[in-house]
């Protein structure tokens, strides 16, 4: 079979053909296909802010009023402690993270169902839907961040000398969330009962991540039961939450084990999520 | 001799039957496989929407691709631009392909014309600055200067139609794919797309057009392709291939029409249509003058109010003749079915069907190119008329009479007052 002879000016060959097993992640076309990754999130973003009342404030009011009420539910009345800091400052931290990851994933999880005539229509990278939902939410955590600040001054919290590990954390974090993204954008768009369960589990998950307690008051706990430290970082968001909070406030770092346990199993999830996502985008338009 | 623009290659697309339902969810398959562990994919049957399709397709030629509702055109068009794999096979595609499948695709309502514009214009694979240079071209075609910053959810339909082919129209592709667009729209649009169409084939790009329409195909492609249960069933000169297909139609006519289903259909969808004589008998061939009868079953699947069942007629190249309606009608979920009675004079002619479910005022299921019925001149060969003659046929048949002497002295004097 004659070969095409690929000329400077040729127009590119596109070769369209049953994909085999294990073909890549498609990575060279997500960057490709990068403008429209930026089309994508700042539609979210239009629409989002468009036609409601409170627009860009609503971005600062949901972590805020969540730590007011969680300062005067678990700060005061129920007495957790905050290694150290004042309670305000400490839930802000992690709130703030927290629900830049409780927004992103939910909204990837419908993030597919929803552009289903888009998919039906045109082709592009499956991916970066749910990667605009993930994009989406780091804007409204830019919104919300400087009022950290303002916590930080108020409660005369000095800006903390670790804060050079911050983009870590924060690279971290978009990680967490977009692996789970992939996951369960790919997963609801097969089984539509999926996105019933996704809030519910966001709820529980919160739960078990030191969002409202610190990892410091669990740890010990479970060395006296003779269980590893790394058994906290099973939990993906462990590990961001404290670390979110030990680079920007200067907490008491956490144990290597709880943060190491989180990475790993940070990148084990985003790997593993664009694994199945590649794997089952081909059918995408088959299956809407 | 440059290298085809596209080339494929025993291109093939399976896909299952019996899912009548797009999705599953996931209770149901885990509980499924406790039940019935072993039931797993045992009964599945397939259906290749496409079937080893070879062809190539040279640079800067315009191809129509013609056949029956179900025949695989649209998979086809699916497949080339990427949108859906291929289950085997290969298709080589060369340049940027634009596929204009529907317009409007990701436009959305709350934003404005000029955010829709770039927003769609990137969907469409069109680079930022591409956009920013093309806008006011866009703006221009589509007509909408004064809206361009209201968002699109006040245009009317005509003004959102025309602004997302307007976008899609500029998209400057090597390779366009156009699937039934010109089904909608006014009929200066209409043209306009059409017109569109034929500027990109003339500047030398590739086209590959779908249509029903086949008098649009006859004047926009030298070439045709045919195809026939995904089967590729002829290619060549347009003029022929559609000659066969019309050949083959009225051979294969049948008095029952399943209908297509589409996926996501969530308020009505059609069932059949079926074509009798007076006395109830099925038939695809009636005689002129001779009432008979469209009874066109539908199923609701939701409460739906105001419904109206309607049913075109067209010629079989695609021009439409009349549609007639039901009255309108409040639903429950079921299944329904209402019978026109064809009382039009038509000439002799061959025929085919729209079928077509509104709700409120809102199309909820729209079906073209169905079925086939021939109207036939009665054995006593009293009629003159000829396929050429239009459509309609009027009973009115007056004497002719011979003009008196003076009253043609008085048509000769042409345009004087008459004493």
């Amino acid at each position: 079979m004659p070969t095409n002879p690929a000329g400077a000016n040729a127009p590119a060959t596109v070769v369209i053909e049953p994909s085999r097993a294990l073909a890549g992640l498609g990575l060279a076309e997500i960057w490709a296909y990068r403008e429209l990754l930026y089309f994508l999130v700042w539609r979210d973003i239009k629409v989002r802010y468009k036609q409601t009342v409170l627009g860009a404030i609503w971005a600062i009011l949901q972590p805020l009023l969540t730590a007011v009420v969680f300062t005067l539910f678990f700060g005061r009345l129920a007495g957790i402690p905050s290694d150290g800091l004042p309670y305000p400052v400490f839930s802000y931290a992690g709130l703030l993270v927290w629900t830049f990851f409780a927004q992103a994933v939910t909204q990837a999880a419908v993030s597919l169902v929803s552009s289903a005539n888009l998919i039906s229509k045109v082709y592009f990278p499956r991916a970066l839907v749910p990667m605009a939902s993930i994009f989406g939410g780091l804007v409204d955590l830019a919104i919300a961040f400087p009022l950290l600040g303002v916590f930080m001054l108020a409660y005369h919290v000095p800006a903390a000398a670790t804060f050079g590990w911050f983009p870590v954390f924060l690279l971290l974090a978009v990680a967490t969330a977009l692996g789970v993204g992939l996951w369960l954008s790919a997963i609801t768009l097969e089984y539509r009962d999926v996105r019933y369960v996704v809030p519910f589990i966001v709820q529980l998950w919160l739960f078990v991540s030191p969002v409202i307690y610190p990892s410091s008051t669990v740890v010990p706990r479970l060395r006296a039961l003779g269980l590893p430290d790394w058994l906290l970082g099973l939990n993906p968001m462990a590990g961001v939450v404290e670390g979110f909070r030990w680079s920007l406030l200067g907490t008491p770092s956490p144990p290597l084990g709880v943060m190491v346990g989180s990475a790993v199993v940070s990148v084990l999830v985003l790997i593993s999520g664009a694994l199945y996502f590649h794997r089952v985008e081909r059918s995408f338009a088959d299956v809407i | 001799m440059s290298a085809p623009a596209i080339r494929s290659e025993l291109l093939s697309k399976r896909y299952r039957l019996g899912e009548r339902r797009p999705f599953k969810s996931l209770r149901e398959s885990l509980s499924g496989a406790f039940r019935r562990p072993l039931a797993g994919r045992r009964h599945r049957e397939h259906i290749w929407a496409l079937d080893a399709v070879s062809f190539e397709i040279a640079e800067g030629e315009a191809v129509g691709v013609i056949g029956r509702n179900g025949a695989g055109k649209s998979t086809l068009l699916k497949v080339l631009s990427r949108i859906t794999q291929p289950t085997s096979g290969r298709a080589e595609v060369r340049g940027r392909i634009g596929s204009l499948l529907e317009v409007g695709t990701g436009f959305h309502p709350e934003l404005t014309g000029r955010e829709n514009i770039s927003l769609n214009g990137a969907i469409l694979g069109m680079k930022r600055a591409e956009i920013a240079a093309k806008f006011d071209e866009i703006v221009d075609f589509a007509g909408v200067e004064r809206f361009i910053d209201t968002p699109v959810k006040r245009f009317s339909s005509g003004m959102y139609l025309r602004l997302a082919f307007a976008v899609a129209a500029h998209l400057e592709p090597e390779i366009l794919l156009v699937d039934e667009v010109l089904a909608v729209g006014d009929l200066a649009f209409q043209k306009k797309c059409l017109g569109r169409m034929k500027s990109v084939s003339r500047e030398g790009r590739t086209v590959l057009f779908v249509s029903h329409n086949l008098a649009a195909i006859r004047s926009l492609c030298s070439r045709a392709l045919l195809l026939q249960d995904g089967r590729l069933e002829a290619a060549g000169p347009a003029d022929e291939v559609i000659e066969r297909y019309l050949r083959d139609a009225a051979a294969g006519a049948a008095s029952a029409v399943e209908l297509p289903r589409p996926a996501g259909a969530d308020t009505a969808v059609g069932i059949s249509l079926r074509f009798t004589a007076e006395d109830g008998q099925p038939r695809t061939e009636f005689r002129l003058n001779e009432p008979w009868r469209i009874r066109f079953d539908f199923e609701c699947l939701r409460e739906a109010d105001h419904v109206i069942a309607g049913v075109g007629i067209c010629a079989l190249e695609g021009v439409p003749i009349t549609t007639l309606y039901s009255r309108p009608a409040r639903l429950l979920p079921g299944a329904y079915s209402v019978e026109f009675t064809v009382d039009l004079p038509l000439a002799h002619c061959d025929l085919q069907f729209v079928a077509g479910l509104t709700t409120n005022q809102r199309s909820v299921y729209y079906q073209e190119g169905l079925g086939h019925v021939s109207i036939i001149e009665a054995a006593t060969g009293e009629q003159p008329v000829s396929a050429r003659s239009g459509f309609l046929l009027s009973a009115a048949r007056p004497e002719i009479v011979p003009i008196p002497d003076d009253g043609r002295r008085a048509s000769r004097a042409g345009r004087g007052p008459t004493p």
